[in-house]
């Protein structure tokens, strides 16, 4: 046996395996898609149609990512929504204090980033399971936001930071889509490269498929974990500012059950909520076939409910399918 | 028909015929027209390198698998269990490897689970209680039906589950590997309860590695290779070295390479190393060009040990390493750097990320801030081939692997590493007699190039053939080493059962050896 040791060195064997693990979802989103085309031919396929696919995707594809990077390492963010709406609420208030727009921006940003290291502290150095720590933070975060914001909405003066998500007018109709669709894009692909290319994307991938051998391997597992929360905090800060962008408000109150949103994206598109896998193409297509639907839905008039129901039968299918193909292999 | 019935006993009605049995996966063909046949009261061996079928026979015959081509009868009967709950309810019961009882229930639920007595809606405990007792007075056994699982040794377990399987009924039972992880003592208290199965007409299939022990057991046996019956027939009738040429279709050789180390200079000095309930005291020093091995019982503290060594768990006392103090005080990541690797005894769960590539698996110690996935590969073919790992590519999953080629990949972490103080954890359990074969040439020729070897087994044979000095751990506390040439298994044996003095108070390991 040890002799004749057959070793053929295949090396796309890794991006073929990839590539099967997004096709069931991929197929899905263009099945729908086609669906929709058919079911509202004249307004549907058009390009404007998909411009504006593209901006609702935005931030829910924004958090998704982060979502992504910590359900890779085996946990799960219940308080991105908090996070998104806290930061509308602290970008509206950096605004009216008469903070530059880029640095309201920022601000953002930051208290996103910092709200994930909270939750990468209590999980790393607390110990406490992922779902309760980031439920504590779901609750404590929407609080301060109500707080900040005296429980109304914040009215901020018009700037720049309102056309991230807007329509593009005809002069600058050559950026095909809005700065903010842009900014999530480049994200994304950052967020791929980490992941298949850096240290902390291979030790992200180690925490979730394996604590003990991470563990084994001298890891710092502490130290990944706070950086998986703190993306999350941060993606969820970014989409706050693109939320905050489309309301021209801060609004305390916003986004709530987001963070489902982002979980549901995240498993159609191939992850476990075990860790260890999950990919940001997969993510994306995720977030994109949830955002087809819901156009799609609203183009031919049908209900919310509809929907609704339908989104969850997607996320049941997209599980069943991944089951069945495990169980081939 | 009339060679089936060629065992030792022909008035014993066959229970279970298997004929021409073939399984693909994908494309892989598993099984090529296996067939056996097993009669009450018969225990029937098989035996083959990992990868040779085994997993795959026991599997079809569990329900777990089904056959692409073949026939089965049990008991005369048709038999294609469409799950294992199925082949249970027909009489077939497979103990698999790693144990599975439900740690939050007790010993009564476990027994009873699937099959509880009830009364409508509502559950009958007492008569639970009473069915799951019998059945293990039955065994002879006297473990406490309330007691939780979770804090049963792991032949308490192994038990239970037998009583699980004659509870229910089977009258075939399937043993995968049972005395892997069992001490000396417990598998002769296993196999005077298979031989009292045995007398009651229980027919069992058994599997394992340790053809010592099967000769042992065993009234016949089914040799695999590559997916196919190799030999069958009376153990009484065949040698221990047959039985390895044709698991391995050749002759293997002496499975240890002569030791002949030159000793440097120390490289490990562990001095009162205590940690926990397990582990109390431990002092010993480890030379360069040196292979140690620990001898001990399951629960004698002797993974704690390497563990406490590797700051994998917090400990008291002090280690040095090549003069500079290590210990709990010290990052797992600083010792890889300073050059000391460790082999965990449980490859799926610690060893080894089996979910992720063999490549990643080996990069997951200093790992580059940035790098090419393409670049990663290159270096893990490198040492697939240097160590003739049967895989597809080093983008496999590790999990794909059989448990020599996983083992395997462990131990090439270490290599890739330039490690030069290996601490190994049971570094050949679960493995094939090939695989084995290697992992000691490579323990030698690292030795021989100046590393400093540590073994940790429970398999004394290895430790004799392998180590140039020998130590026991008996409850907790590491004895003197002394050269091997001085030991004798029998000596090793009864320092590791022999009462510690002075440490009546740490009882609790013994009574977990009891049943």
């Amino acid at each position: 046996m040890s002799e004749v040791s057959p070793i053929t060195n295949k090396p796309g064997l890794a991006m073929a395996w990839r590539r099967r693990e997004i096709l069931g979802p991929l197929a899905a989103l263009l099945a729908v898609y086609l669906v929709f085309c058919w079911l509202s031919p004249s307004s549907f396929a058009g390009a404007a149609n998909l411009e504006l696919i593209l901006r609702q995707t935005t931030i829910v594809g924004l958090v998704s990512l982060g979502m992504t990077i910590v359900i890779i390492a085996g946990g799960i963010d219940l308080s991105i929504g908090s996070a998104v709406a806290l930061s509308t609420v602290v970008i509206a208030s950096l605004l009216n204090a008469g903070i530059s727009p880029i640095f309201a921006a920022l601000g953002g940003i930051a208290v996103g980033a910092l709200a994930g290291l909270a939750n990468g502290l209590m999980v790393a150095r607390l110990k406490v399971v992922p779902f309760i720590a980031t439920l504590v933070s779901l609750l404590v975060l929407r609080g301060i936001a109500k707080g900040i914001a005296h429980e109304q909405k914040v009215d901020a003066p018009l700037t720049w930071l309102n056309e991230l998500l807007a329509r593009l007018d005809s002069v600058a109709a050559w950026q095909l889509v809005p700065a903010g669709v842009w900014l999530f894009l480049l994200m994304a692909a950052l967020v791929a490269l980490m992941l298949r290319y850096s240290r902390l994307g291979l030790h992200v991938f180690a925490v979730g498929s394996n604590v003990k051998t991470a563990l084994l391997c001298g890891i710092n597992v502490e130290r990944v974990e706070l950086w998986v929360y703190s993306l999350c905090g941060a993606f969820a800060g970014l989409a706050g500012l693109m939320q905050f962008s489309r309301l021209t408000v801060g609004d305390p109150t916003v986004a709530s059950g987001l963070e489902l949103d982002a979980i549901a994206a995240v498993v159609i598109g191939g992850a476990s909520l075990k860790g260890g896998r999950g990919s940001v193409l997969g993510t994306i297509i995720g977030a994109l076939l949830m955002a087809v639907l819901r156009a799609g839905c609203t183009q031919i008039g049908l209900a919310n409910w509809i929907q609704e129901i339908v989104t969850g039968l997607i996320i049941l299918a997209a599980v069943g399918f991944d089951r069945l193909r495990y169980r081939q292999s | 028909m009339e060679e089936q019935t060629a065992n030792e006993n022909p008035f014993a009605p066959t229970v279970l015929d298997v004929r021409n049995v073939s399984v693909l996966y994908g494309n892989v063909q598993a099984l090529r027209g296996v067939g056996l046949s097993l009669c009450a009261g018969e225990l029937r061996a098989v035996i083959g390198e990992n990868g040779a079928g085994k997993s795959s026979l026991m599997n079809v015959l569990a329900g777990l698998v089904k056959p692409a081509q073949g026939e089965m009868r049990l008991a005369g009967l048709s038999y294609s269990p469409a799950d294992p709950g199925e082949a249970r309810r027909q009489g077939i019961s497979m103990i698999h490897q790693e144990l599975s009882v439900a740690p939050h229930l007790t010993v009564a639920e476990n027994i009873m689970l699937g099959i509880e007595p009830v009364s409508g809606f509502w559950l009958k405990r007492a008569a639970m209680r009473e069915s799951a007792r019998s059945a293990l007075a039955a065994l002879g056994s006297d473990i406490d039906v309330d007691a939780l699982c979770s804090s049963l040794s792991v032949s308490q377990m192994q038990i239970l589950e037998i009583a699980r399987a004659t509870v229910g009924g089977s009258k075939v039972l399937i043993l995968d590997e049972p005395t892997s992880s069992l001490t000396k003592e417990d598998t002769a208290r296993l196999f005077h309860l298979l031989r009292r199965l045995k007398e009651e007409g229980y027919a069992i299939l058994y599997i394992s590695h340790f053809l010592e022990e099967v000769q042992q057991i065993a009234d016949t046996y089914t040799v695999l290779r590559d997916g196919r019956v190799v030999g069958s027939g009376s153990m009484a009738e065949v040698e221990l070295k047959d039985l390895v040429s044709m698991m391995l279709g050749r002759d293997l050789g002496d499975l240890y390479p002569s030791h002949r180390h030159s000793i440097g200079p120390k490289v490990l000095e562990v001095e009162a190393l205590s940690s926990g309930k397990r582990l109390s005291s431990a002092s010993f020093s480890l030379h360069k060009g040196e292979v140690l091995g620990i001898f001990g019982l399951v629960g004698s503290g002797r993974t704690e040990l390497l563990r406490s060594i590797f700051a994998l768990d917090a400990a008291k006392g002090s280690v040095a390493i090549k003069g500079k103090p290590a210990g709990s005080s010290v990052s797992v990541q600083a010792l890889w750097r300073g050059g000391t690797g460790m082999v965990s005894e449980d490859r799926k769960e610690e060893g080894l990320s089996v979910s992720m590539s063999i490549a990643h698996n080996l990069a997951l110690v200093e790992t580059p801030l940035l790098f090419s996935p393409g670049k990663l590969e290159g270096q893990a073919q490198v040492w697939l081939k240097a160590m003739s790992v049967v895989a597809s590519g080093p983008e496999q999953p590790v999990w794909q692997l059989s448990g020599g080629n996983q083992q395997k990949v462990a131990m090439a972490r270490l290599l890739a590493h330039k490690v030069d103080i290996f601490l190994l954890d049971e570094p050949t359990r679960g493995v094939d007699i090939g695989s084995k074969r290697q992992i000691y040439d490579l323990i030698h020729e690292a030795a021989g190039a100046g590393a400093a070897v540590l073994i940790v087994s429970s398999y004394l044979p290895e430790l004799l053939g392998l180590c140039d000095r020998l130590a026991v751990m008996n409850r907790g506390v590491l004895l003197p080493f002394r050269p091997v040439s001085e030991v004798s298994e029998f000596s090793v044996m009864s320092e590791a059962t022999a009462p510690v003095p002075g440490l009546e108070g740490q009882s609790e390991t013994m009574t977990e050896t009891n049943l």
